[in-house]
């Protein structure tokens, strides 16, 4: 089983950070984002999902930025960097597929939508399809249990998924 | 079968008409529109909405608002099933102590669990009024939604109320001329199922890795950034307004004899029936109405087992049926009512695998704060795949059993370990059979798929 695939875990190959940029936009949303806590610490996971929608996942040398714009260590943000499942410490494909693998969705054919994913993507969990497109991941409890096997395809949630519409969905995400 | 993707989308919904939804009977859905829509501000206001706040706010102290919750006896619908009001009155406050905060618990996680979406997607106000009413009476400066990040839709809708909210005037300075300052700031999270457990909750809202926190100091003597804090689930919270509108004896009087316990809940089904969803019923509803309701197992197949509340409760069996969903009836058997959305497992599917479906999940998710959470669930779902592809040994039944012991509760800092063994533990009593037979069961190859489920 890949069910551990994560995409969490800081890669020391991925280190195109050195030249890193904090672009203005995402700094001023960041300190926003300071103000609504009483410590800057908090802004934290916001300030690394402010980094991600603009890079996709979280470069290396994001990390001392933001670190540097909260005024705390390198090492607590990536601490939080590499701890939460939907912050990305490796580069991942232009659409991230999430498959609820808990219960419900298990009972109600978690295992044949995987399979179809799979087949038509070439990849296993954890993995981002050669041309960029697609990295796919489990992800816990989607909270659509009533409609499952259930997923998600960037900010879209979908479900029941029957393996046979598979293809066609996957063609919306271009 | 051709579905367009738009037909795919998911879309929370609730299973009962509006004519069986009443204000004097529905206080959590009976606004909810037949069409799934979100309720805004105008017509949450033209529904009473923000009724509780004026009826309340500068009129009442805020220890009369716990007085009224504690009566009412509304009791934690996360799962936990501690009585809010109770937990307000532990709240610290007064003297020289900094205003604190609440936070609400939108960390909606629990595998099976669907319920808090539909409140957030769909009827955020009546959620922030709940945290007005919940904030005044814990005497808290500020308050948080705490918000799973994969809910996109829930915090598009909770924005925007926050937002009209605040422009009404039902949030910020001096709300409804009481004098009562208070606002409200969405968090949304970025993963791990460990952020609903309160403290770790909190960990998380400070922007730290969300390992659980030593208690005591309880939230509400030391919480957020040290300051006293109370940490509500989505569905408690949304029916605070009710309870003060109306009156704790009327909330008492809602279950009509079902149940100790006052109030409804949003009961679920999910799993291989004919009608899964959500219903809004007096709490102490049996199992058995809820099957009714959900139109039977599908396909024509018979019940095997169900759990009761999510991922971290026990299994129960068909006869369990008959017994009253709540809080303390559910706990004489092995299990708890958790979240009350009942999981369903039909007599072709096979435990062990779902068991191990479960393990898997918990390992995942263990935080690795505490070593029998961190190394015992990996080695148990070690077992359990061996198990499920007949190569089982013998001693792994009584092993397993021995983990369930040492993963129960007062052996870590939170409930994590705990709720990973209960579904263990009452699996391997109730269904022995199943797990022996991934031991006795020719043996397969290494690695080879799981033994078919008419052999486990």
């Amino acid at each position: 089983m890949n069910d551990n695939a994560s995409l969490t875990s800081h890669s020391p190959i991925a280190s195109d950070g050195d030249g890193f940029l904090l672009h203005d936009e995402d700094r001023a949303a960041i300190l926003e984002e300071r103000d609504h806590y009483e410590q800057p610490q908090a802004a934290c996971i916001e300030a690394l999902k402010i980094v991600q929608r603009r890079h996709g996942w979280v470069p290396d040398g994001a990390i001392p930025a933001i670190a540097e714009v909260l005024g705390v260590g390198p090492a607590s943000v990536e601490g939080v960097a590499t701890f939460y499942s939907l912050i990305f410490r490796q580069p991942v494909g232009r659409h991230v597929i999430l498959i609820c693998d808990s219960s419900s969705c298990f009972l109600t054919g978690f295992d044949e939508l995987r399979e179809a994913i799979t087949a038509e993507l070439g990849i296993e969990f954890g993995q981002t399809t050669p041309d960029g497109r697609f990295t796919l991941l489990p992800v816990c409890c989607l909270g659509a249990c009533d409609r499952g096997p259930a997923m998600m395809i960037g900010d879209d949630t979908f479900g029941p998924v029957p393996p046979d519409a598979v293809a066609e969905l996957l063609k919306e995400y271009s | 079968m051709t579905s367009s993707p738009a037909s795919l989308r998911y879309h929370s919904q609730l299973r009962q008409s509006a004519a069986e939804r009443l204000a004097e009977t529905h206080p959590l859905t009976w606004r909810l529109r037949e069409d799934g829509a979100l309720i805004g501000l105008e017509e949450y206001v033209e529904k009473e909405g923000y009724a509780a706040v004026k009826k309340v706010l500068g009129k009442q102290s805020g220890q009369d608002v716990i007085g009224t919750m504690k009566e009412a006896n509304v009791r934690g619908r996360g799962g936990a099933g501690f009585s809010a009001g109770v937990k307000w009155s532990l709240t610290m406050q007064g003297g020289d102590l900094a205003r604190g905060y609440i936070v609400c618990n939108a960390d909606e996680m629990e595998p099976g669990t669907f319920k808090d979406r539909l409140l957030l997607e769909q009827q955020p106000h009546l959620l922030i009024e709940g945290m007005i009413l919940g904030g005044y009476a814990n005497n808290s400066c500020y308050g948080y939604i705490f918000l799973r990040g994969e809910y996109i839709e829930a915090a598009r809708a909770v924005s925007r109320a926050i937002g009209e909210a605040r422009a009404a005037g039902w949030l910020g300075k001096n709300i409804a001329g009481s004098g009562f300052d208070f606002d409200i700031a969405l968090h949304t999270g970025a993963g791990r199922y460990i952020c609903g457990e309160e403290t770790a909750l909190i960990n998380s809202l400070e922007g730290k890795r969300a390992n659980p926190r030593n208690k005591p100091p309880f939230p509400g003597q030391s919480g957020a950034w040290g300051k006293p804090t109370v940490v509500n689930n989505v569905e408690t919270l949304c029916n605070v307004p009710a309870v003060m509108q109306h009156g704790a004896k009327w909330y008492q009087g809602l279950s009509g004899g079902l149940s100790d316990d006052g109030g409804t809940k949003l009961y679920g089904v999910s799993g291989r029936v004919n009608r899964t969803g959500l219903w809004e019923l007096p709490i102490g509803t049996s199992a058995a109405e809820l099957m009714d309701r959900a139109g039977g197992v599908r396909d024509g197949r018979a019940l095997k087992t169900w759990l009761p509340g999510g991922g971290s409760t026990g299994f129960l069996l068909p006869e369990h049926l008959e017994l009253a969903l709540d809080f303390d009836t559910i706990g004489q058997y092995g299990s708890r009512l958790g979240t009350g959305l009942l999981t369903v497992v039909t007599e072709d599917q096979s435990v062990v695998s779902l068991v191990r479906n479960l393990e898997a999940f918990f390992a995942r998710e263990s935080c690795g704060w505490c070593t029998p959470c961190r190394d015992g669930l990996p080695w148990t779902l070690k077992i359990l795949q061996s198990l499920e592809r007949g190569e089982g040994e013998q001693g792994d039944i009584e092993l397993l059993e021995s983990l369930a012991t040492d993963l129960g509760p007062g052996r870590t800092f939170c409930a994590h370990a705990p709720g990973a063994a209960m579904p263990l533990e009452s699996s391997i009593r109730h269904f022995r059979h199943e797990f022996e037979a991934g031991i006795t069961h020719r043996r397969h190859a290494a690695h080879a798929d799981p033994i078919p489920v008419g052999e486990v």
